[in-house]
């Protein structure tokens, strides 16, 4: 099979599409040429397409569980949830399998068809391989929306995120912005109601399907709407709920069990960054805290409307909306987060505070984390600088003051023991 | 004899394409970001715009032997706030609603970059003909690209033209909008016009030999 490939690569090897092909060929195989004649150089394999396929591997059990999850949020709002949850008679189903499948797979299908056919005009047309980047983005795309995005919505938002947020930076590694959350803030800013609200996050709820017979439409709020609109009351999730992903929201963020999976599969492989991981959880529980004390000492009524995400306890932030998968897979993008060490500690720290402050200030957004990330990553370059020019300060201050002892010392020695 | 000599249609034709006072020389951005979300505001800025820069351009160009270089600015600005204030006024009588939408806009038509660029450029240094020609020139070209961005804007954003539906009634879901089809909220914030801007740009100097800078 390797062997069969590398001759076809040979025959289109000067032909305009070679690199189309190329793409497909070391997909996840070696490449056949040695740096070397010899052949004691060997090309290695963990270049930017196997990173890739570690961090997709990485997502497919978020993706499994969302398409589980899209079945079991859509019959659970027309017949009810279940009373006695048990996974396998109620989650793990044929028919939740079938709509999950229905439903997730045009999203997965129309993200990677668009974005990879715009990658492969921009690659034949400025005669470049093409690069990999799209592989993660691709993926990504389909977990952050709503189940029921119109797909011609996703795909001019497709379409927008890659030329707009990538291409016409310079492709894979040039770009400051996420491609993945531009996407998403296209979609956002464009169409509005289609991003949130109660009538999103479960398929066949903006359809107004009705629920058991009665004329109740679907709403499937999700636990930030609630506490936005300061109805705590009605909100029915408990923790194991929220912390296993059994609640509606975006394809694929919900559970959080997973996405902790996800990252200790990343942090093992050192594909992600376990620093920026490590800050993004500090800084979200560090504001989640300041939030709670402010409620602990009175300074805010109860009638407030912040008052319900304000008493949040701390650290349930993490366990509720795409605050979690937003810290694991997309702050980690080693594009367009802060390379130096010191800098991923303070990018990271920035984004987990302000996702949980933009979460708790503003109603209007009620999942904060995409534009602290998008934000992150235009202040990602300056944070390096600062902390690159900080590092040259201090070896400068240490060589001033360093003890210069004379050069000729030793020759001095010398011709003492001569 | 034809009316222009080959000179005198470069000023006209040179700010349009090649030497676009918002492409190229990148002026005029604020008023091309705030006023672009609807065709009618583009027109009637585009329109204002022509009208202060061609005859203030002429103004300048006849005073510039009196003018003393040390409180030259001050002159200018008289004489575009003296030009802005009878286009608001006559925006105020005539189309109060669009004076409503511009608001600030025309007023602050006094500190579009392009206006006293063209004045320090060009009309303190050449006759009144030639300088009329530039002033009209130059507004064209930034005009053209309010139009454009307009153009697209209004038609992406809220699916008319000059405040005419013409993708179908968002409402009683006619036309495109049948077929679920909806406006982008993207296209009527400020920020879309920078990016259809940039997208001009880019457009324009692939197209254009002239402006492929070397790699």
């Amino acid at each position: 099979m390797k062997q069969k490939l590398h001759e076809i690569k040979e025959r289109v090897k000067d032909k305009k599409w070679a690199p189309a092909f190329n793409a497909i060929h070391t997909f996840l195989y070696t490449p056949n040429e040695v740096t070397h004649k010899g052949g004691t150089h060997v090309k290695a394999a963990d270049d930017l397409k196997r990173t890739m396929n570690t961090v997709i591997m990485s997502l497919v059990p978020c993706l499994l569980f969302g398409i589980f999850n899209a079945g079991y949020q859509h019959f659970g709002a027309i017949e009810g949830l279940p009373q006695d949850f048990s996974l396998f008679e109620h989650f793990i189903t044929w028919r939740n399998l079938v709509v999950g499948l229905t439903t997730v797979m045009p999203l997965l299908i129309v993200s990677y068809g668009v974005g990879l056919a715009i990658e492969f005009v921009f690659a034949v047309i400025k005669g470049h391989e093409v690069e990999e980047g799209y592989l993660v983005t691709g993926m990504l795309v389909p977990l952050i929306v709503p189940i029921d995005t119109p797909l011609w919505m996703l795909s001019i938002a497709v379409a927008f995120g890659v030329v707009i947020g990538k291409e016409v930076f310079g492709g894979t590694g040039m770009n400051i912005l996420n491609p993945a959350l531009t996407i998403r803030a296209f979609l956002f800013f464009a169409y509005p109601t289609w991003m949130s609200g109660d009538k999103v996050w479960v398929h066949g709820a903006v359809d107004g399907l009705t629920k058991a017979n009665t004329t109740d439409a679907i709403s499937g709020e999700t636990i930030l709407g609630y506490l936005a609109q300061n109805k705590t009351d009605e909100m029915t999730y408990s923790l194991s709920e929220m912390f296993y992903g059994f609640i509606p929201g975006s394809v694929g963020e919900t559970s959080t069990l997973l996405i902790a999976l996800g990252a200790l599969f990343l942090i093992f492989t050192k594909i992600a960054s376990w620093r920026i991981m490590l800050s993004a959880v500090l800084g979200a529980l560090a504001m989640g805290l300041v939030f709670n004390a402010v409620v602990d000492l009175g300074w805010i009524q109860s009638y407030s409307k912040f008052y319900s995400l304000m008493a949040f306890d701390f650290w349930k932030h993490l366990i509720v909306g795409g605050l979690a998968f937003g810290i694991v897979f997309m702050a980690t993008d080693p594009v367009t987060s802060s390379q130096t060490n010191r800098g991923k500690w303070i990018y990271g720290f920035l984004i987990g505070f302000i996702s949980v402050m933009i979460r708790v200030f503003n109603p209007g957004y009620p999942e904060g984390v995409f534009l602290a990330i998008l934000l992150m990553n235009v202040f990602a370059p300056t944070i390096d600088h600062y902390v690159v020019q900080a590092n040259v300060k201090r070896r400068l201050k240490r060589a001033q003051h360093a003890k210069i002892y004379p050069v000729n010392e030793p020759a001095h020695l010398e011709t003492q023991t001569v | 004899m034809p009316v222009l000599s080959k000179k005198e249609s470069k000023l006209i034709l040179d700010p349009l394409a090649d030497n676009n006072p918002i492409t190229i020389q990148v002026l005029g951005i604020c008023s091309a970001l705030a006023i672009t979300a609807e065709l009618k505001a583009s027109v009637v800025m585009a329109v204002s715009v022509l009208f202060v820069l061609g005859f203030g351009n002429v103004v300048i160009s006849l005073m510039r032997n009196m003018i003393p270089s040390k409180i030259r600015i001050i002159v200018q600005l008289i004489v575009v706030a003296t030009l802005v204030i009878v286009v608001d006024q006559t925006l105020k009588a005539f189309a109060y609603e669009l004076s409503k939408t511009l608001s600030v806009f025309v007023g602050l038509i006094i500190t579009n970059c392009i206006i006293m660029g063209r004045f320090e450029a060009f009309a303190l240094g050449n006759g009144p003909w030639r300088s009329f020609l530039d002033g009209i020139g130059n507004a064209l070209g930034y005009g053209v690209i309010l139009v454009i961005v307009g153009f697209f804007r209004e038609l992406l954003g809220s699916g008319t033209l000059f405040g005419a539906p013409v993708l179908g009634d968002p409402i009683a879901k006619t036309g495109l909008y049948a077929f679920g089809y909806e406006n982008n909220g993207f296209m009527i914030i400020p920020p879309a016009a920078l990016i259809v801007v940039g997208i001009l740009i880019w457009v324009q100097r692939a197209k254009n030999p002239l402006l492929i800078e070397e790699a």
